[in-house]
């Protein structure tokens, strides 16, 4: 087997083409630091409105890290450091007088383990609308709850236990409640930090027929490890590698023929 | 609902309008405001909760600190003491060793007094009435004749001459004193005529204000000017010996059983449970036990320290114990598998590699138990270490108090001097445990770098 | 030899046997040289004799030291004169005290001459008895002195005999070793048990002369024992309602303090302060929490309750000087800390998962900590609050110096109020019989405390676990 050093590639720039026709958001030059440490090296890439992007890369590569930028989760960590251009819909979400109350409104994340709160079902997905004040009666509130359970594809299995608690669920339900709580506060974007890992495979084809579903609506983002699953529900793939992004284009271009040696050791099963 | 308050623009739509054609972004844009002034308020609670208890432990610390300083220093006085040998009733023709078993047994109070009338002469000339007699006699410590005969024993030579001595002055004067007043005023507790007499007494230059060492070489008294802590502080000390005698090795040896030996069944599980209650158990009712058995059944003496220790002994195991565990737990499992892999037996693993790396915590656990057992009061009042007690206890089984119990006696003492010694016993007793923790801390970071 | 002296020799003898268990191992074994044929080390075998000879020896010396007093003084009743062995426990008990102080005071010389001067026959006879006595004791000093000697000495004999080539020091000491752990461990349970026991005997004494009904139901607490029986008034009586409520209320208002600002420090502390702020803070609260609780008592006594009275004086109210409110505010200063770390470790105990989830679709901080933090982290902080409830409840130095003696039923804050824990210092400082109703009530009080804080302490661990056990 050839020397796969990864050090030995100079990335300078991104192979394929990062541009998208009806860019929903847009990122450039982006760079993340954890305290000294560079954790994201100059990315940029569009997300194409009502389509799924997926994100994929070895451990590690940086992908979730990006992806937690896009809706400002990392503002969280005091030590993290973002610089770089991201746009939604031209707007500069780290400009200054732009809420991230609001943004996050708009940029709604599902996580990689379902994260349900120890609430019942109905609260669970009620508690955004709450939050933001999105309806103003039980009966407008009800209708947000049921139309969302609904496009998650939970409706019919929890119907009739709205007020069971939602950890009682099980795990592939879980995570569909969580993409129903994010669904009900009719975010624009998604975005999904490997949504399924932690799922068996029964459950997590029913989440990616979900995502299949969802792109009518939503622009969605999706972080995964497994290439299938990203050549399964996505349109355009983005590979990430230390922090970089290697190459980016049409999920079937870059399964096919991919451009960059990484990209294709990397799909090709060498590494990972 | 639409916010009444609130007048912007978009709150004049109607509200079915509002849903019906708003995008989420602008909802959200709605209440926006009113989220981020919560949230402000929200924010801002916080830190008043956090700021109102840093006021706490300033106003606390500041509050005693200010109500001990008094307590440091005291007044004495110069006065003329005419150590006249008929005065002291004493016969000034004896042999030289018989003069001075004299001294020990002479009169010093009634001398005291005469040379005090001379010192303050009426204008008129006469003698001074029997109330004021008696009121100046009161300006002067109690003490005053005992610092007198000190002084005419160390030098005999004084005998019949008027000597210039310094003496303590009353505690009511004391306090009258410190409180800046020295006019001429009459005080707290102090009547018009002796504010005359210190005033006279001052601006003769005859009063100086000093260190206070009696607070820390003397012990209890009744009188505020002479009493100190040293009963209590040899008391404390002697406790804390029993305590860390006995709860130290019990404590590491139980914890060593707990989380080296013992196997998983009920058993164990039952002395876990009781550990873990037991830590919470009031101080008090360990004070009960003390009463009960140790005392009445076992026959102990009371207000002993031994007594006290091994009642403090009996509180702070639960807490030793579950530090040692701590300690014991962290570790790695490593060193155990070397060793047993070498042949070494459990127990030889046990003392001669587990205990030595647990070593610091242990002893950061046994000090935090010590912090808690010198602070400890309640149960000592059961076991009567709350009795008056005037002489340095020497052994442990002496009757002793201790200085949270002194503070607590002093406390209810109705002078007012008494609330400066209790401020500053306070703050011996603090900067004590400060000390304590410091260690505590110190040597936690000392091994934690190793 | 009197015990210290004793426990010294005996711990030199330890000491000694130590280096002769080595000495005779090696001999055993056939000189140094020789040392590898044993098959344990000769430390072993010293370690082996000293405990062999110091623990049999000082257990003897411990359990006859407990005991002697009873049987000197069994011993010594039956010496006694018939009149004087017919006399009412108290007055007994008064006479045999009277003896005891002379007994320990007199040398036995100067005891035998005053027998002699002594013209007044009761005082010769009280003279005898003191000798009688001292005599006993004498006796019970050799004894003692004689039996641990022997003891250390035999069982070091015995030992030594056994020892061969062959024999296994290391697993017996061992053995031994394993017995001290265990028995240091089970400490806490003989602790506990004597707890019970020294309670639960003298309560049940005490539910003899008052019907524990009385005890629980009864609204009236004024424990002062009639001196003489024909005393007006003579019975005290012992209902603990009053204590009760008094406990309650400045449990309660030492409560609306520290839960509060506890929780608010603890929410602060935990999402929005930074790290140096945090840093900073904790040890700062630690200082609250590490103040002996005497030094809050006279704060509570001397700088808060005379604000207090001053300020609702200013607002013409009438407040107590020992006002309840007074003792509760500064109780609940002690528990702050206590609040806020407890409550701070529930808090970080929820998976920040549901923190990220909550903050990722739009919530601010604070609607994250009220709607999910919070409620997620209730049953740990309801656990908090009732081992805050159980700490206020038995916390005593507080009260004795800033709460009252009254016994008054009364929901008043600004009023004066007693609670069980005043109540049992002040029943059992200063001196007693020990068989009096008073002191007993004391005792029963003591086990109502008891029962209410390990009773609290059990349902919060229960609640803290099943909690913890949620999110592991």
């Amino acid at each position: 087997m050839k020397n796969l050093d990864i050090k030995q590639v100079e990335l300078t720039e991104t192979v394929g083409n990062i541009y998208a026709d009806s860019a929903k958001m847009s990122i450039r030059n982006a760079d993340v630091y954890y305290g000294s440490k560079q954790a994201i090296h100059n990315v940029s890439l569009d997300l194409a409105k009502n389509q799924v992007t997926a994100l994929i890369g070895p451990s590690g590569c940086g992908k979730s890290t990006f992806l937690r930028c896009l809706n400002r989760m990392n503002d969280t960590i005091d030590i993290c450091n973002i610089t770089g251009e991201f746009t939604l819909d031209n707007q500069d979400i780290y400009a200054k007088n732009l809420d991230p109350v609001l943004l996050r409104a708009r940029v709604g994340m599902v996580f990689q383990k379902p994260n349900p709160f120890p609430k019942s079902i109905y609260d669970n997905v009620a508690y955004g609308a709450r939050i933001h004040g999105l309806t103003n009666n039980k009966a407008e509130l009800d209708e947000v709850v049921e139309t969302s359970l609904q496009k998650a594809g939970l409706f019919n299995e929890v119907k009739d236990r709205l007020k069971d608690p939602g950890t009682g669920l099980s795990g592939g339900q879980q995570q569909r409640l969580c993409i129903a709580r994010t669904i009900a506060v009719s975010p624009e974007i998604i975005l999904m930090d490997e949504p399924a890992s932690a799922l068996d495979p029964i459950a997590t084809a029913i989440i990616e027929e979900l995502i299949d579903e969802l792109k009518e609506k939503y622009t969605i983002a999706i972080v995964t490890h497994s290439m299938q699953q990203a050549a399964r529900v996505s349109q355009h793939t983005a590979y990430f590698h230390l922090g970089k992004l290697v190459e980016m284009g049409k999920t079937e271009d870059i399964f096919t023929h991919p451009k960059h040696k990484l990209t294709e050791n990397y799909i090709t099963g060498r590494f990972g | 609902m639409i916010n009444l308050k609130d007048n912007s623009k978009i709150n004049k739509m109607s509200s079915t309008a509002r849903t019906t054609t708003l995008s989420t972004t602008e909802k959200v844009t709605l209440s926006l405001k009113k989220r981020h002034q919560k949230e402000r308020r929200f924010k801002n609670v916080g830190l008043f909760a956090v700021l109102f208890g840093f006021m706490l432990v300033v106003v606390l610390i500041s509050d005693i600190t200010a109500k001990a300083l008094p307590a440091f220093h005291q007044h004495w006085v110069k006065i003329d003491m005419d150590y006249k040998a008929n005065w002291l009733n004493i016969d000034g023709s004896s042999k030289q060793s018989i003069l001075a078993k004299q001294m020990k047994k002479a009169n010093y109070r009634s001398a005291l007094k005469k040379s005090l009338y001379l010192m303050f002469p009426t204008p008129s000339g006469k003698s001074l009435s029997r109330k004021d007699k008696r009121q100046l006699f009161k300006l002067f410590s109690s003490n005053a004749e005992f610092t007198l005969k000190d002084t005419l024993i160390t030098t005999p030579e004084h005998l019949n001459k008027q000597i210039s001595v310094w003496v303590r002055l009353d505690d009511d004067v004391d306090s009258y004193l410190k409180e800046g007043f020295a006019s001429g005023e009459a005080g707290l507790r102090l009547s018009k005529q002796q504010a005359q007499w210190i005033k006279q007494l001052a601006s003769a230059q005859r009063i100086e204000s000093r260190f206070n060492f009696s607070f820390f070489t003397a012990s209890d008294s009744r009188e505020p000017e002479l009493a100190g802590i040293r009963g209590a502080l040899t008391g404390t000390l002697l406790t804390l010996f029993v305590t860390l005698l006995l709860s130290f090795p019990l404590g590491v040896a139980g914890a060593l059983y707990l989380e080296e030996f013992a196997p998983k069944n009920r058993w164990t599980d039952f002395i876990e449970i009781n550990i873990n209650n037991l830590a919470a158990v009031p101080s008090i009712v360990f004070g009960l036990l003390g009463l009960a058995i140790i005392i009445n059944i076992f026959g102990l003496p009371r207000s002993a320290p031994l007594v006290g220790g091994i009642v403090l002994t009996l509180m702070t195991l639960p807490t030793i114990i579950i530090s040692s565990r701590a300690a014991i737990k962290a570790v790695p499992p490593s060193i155990r598998e070397a060793a047993l892999g070498l042949g070494a037996s459990k127990m030889q693993v046990t003392f001669s590699h587990v205990l030595p790396q647990a070593t610091p915590g242990i002893i950061t656990g046994a000090i935090i138990g010590i912090a808690q057992a010198l602070g400890e009061t309640a149960p000592l009042l059961m076991i009567g270490m709350v009795a008056f007690i005037v002489d340095v206890p020497t052994s442990i089984v002496d009757s002793a108090t201790v200085l949270p119990v002194q503070i607590f006696l002093w406390a209810d003492s109705p002078e007012r001097a008494f609330l400066a010694k209790t401020s500053a016993a306070i703050l011996v007793l603090l900067t004590l445990l400060l000390v304590i923790n410091l260690t505590a801390t110190v040597l936690r970071s000392k091994f934690e770098k190793k | 030899m009197n015990s210290p002296l004793l426990f010294t020799v005996l711990l030199c003898l330890t000491l000694f046997s130590y280096w002769y268990g080595m000495k005779r191992s090696l001999k055993v074994a056939g000189g140094n040289e020789h040392k590898k044929n044993l098959t344990c080390l000769p430390q072993q075998f010293g370690l082996l004799t000293a405990m062999v000879c110091g623990l049999p020896a000082l257990m003897t010396l411990l359990i006859f030291n407990s005991a002697e007093q009873l049987v000197i003084e069994q011993l010594f009743t039956t010496t006694l004169s018939a009149n004087i062995q017919s006399l009412s426990s108290i007055d007994l008990g008064l006479y045999l005290n009277n003896i005891h102080s002379l007994a320990s005071s007199e040398a036995s010389k100067t005891l035998l001459t005053n027998i002699n001067s002594s013209n007044e026959l009761a005082m010769q006879e009280q003279y005898k008895a003191a000798s009688t006595l001292q005599a006993l004791k004498q006796q019970a000093r050799w004894l003692k002195t004689a039996l641990v000697l022997v003891i250390a000495c035999v069982s070091v004999i015995v030992l030594i005999k056994k020892f061969s080539l062959t024999f296994p020091a290391r697993q017996k000491s061992e053995t031994i070793i394993r017995g001290l752990l265990v028995a240091s461990s089970a400490i806490a349970i003989l602790t506990t048990l004597g707890i019970i026991l020294s309670v639960l005997f003298e309560s049940i004494h005490f539910f003899k002369s008052v019907p524990i009904s009385d005890f629980m139901f009864g609204t009236q607490w004024s424990p002062q024992a009639a001196m003489r029986t024909d005393q007006v008034g003579g019975s005290g009586s012992f209902g603990a309602i009053p204590l009760f409520a008094g406990t309650l209320l400045i449990t309660f208002i030492a409560m609306l303090l520290a839960v509060p600002i506890g929780l608010m420090i603890a929410i602060y502390l935990s999402q929005y302060a930074s790290a140096k702020l945090r840093a900073f803070a904790k040890p700062m609260l630690e200082v609250l929490a590490g103040i002996p609780t005497v030094v809050y008592g006279f704060f509570a006594a001397l700088t808060v309750a005379p604000v207090i009275r001053n300020v609702g004086e200013s607002l013409g109210l009438s407040v107590a000087s020992e006002s309840a409110l007074a003792a509760g505010l500064v109780m609940g200063t002690m528990i702050i800390p206590f609040v806020s770390s407890l409550s701070e470790d529930a808090i970080s105990a929820v998976p920040n998962a549901l923190k990220e989830a909550s903050l990722g679709m739009g919530a601010t901080q604070s609607e994250t900590v009220i709607k999910v933090l919070l409620p997620a982290a209730l049953p740990g902080i309801v656990g908090a609050i009732l081992l805050a409830v159980s700490r206020a409840i038995g916390e005593t130095m507080i009260v004795v110096m800033a709460a009252g003696m009254a016994a008054n039923l009364t929901a008043n804050p600004l009023d004066s109020v007693t609670t069980v824990t005043v109540q049992i210092v002040t029943l059992l400082t200063g001196d007693q019989e020990f068989d009096s109703p008073k002191t007993l009530a004391a005792f029963a009080l003591g086990l109502m405390l008891f029962i209410t804080t390990l009773g609290l302490n059990v349902l919060a661990l229960k609640v803290v676990r099943k909690y913890r056990e949620q999110y592991d």
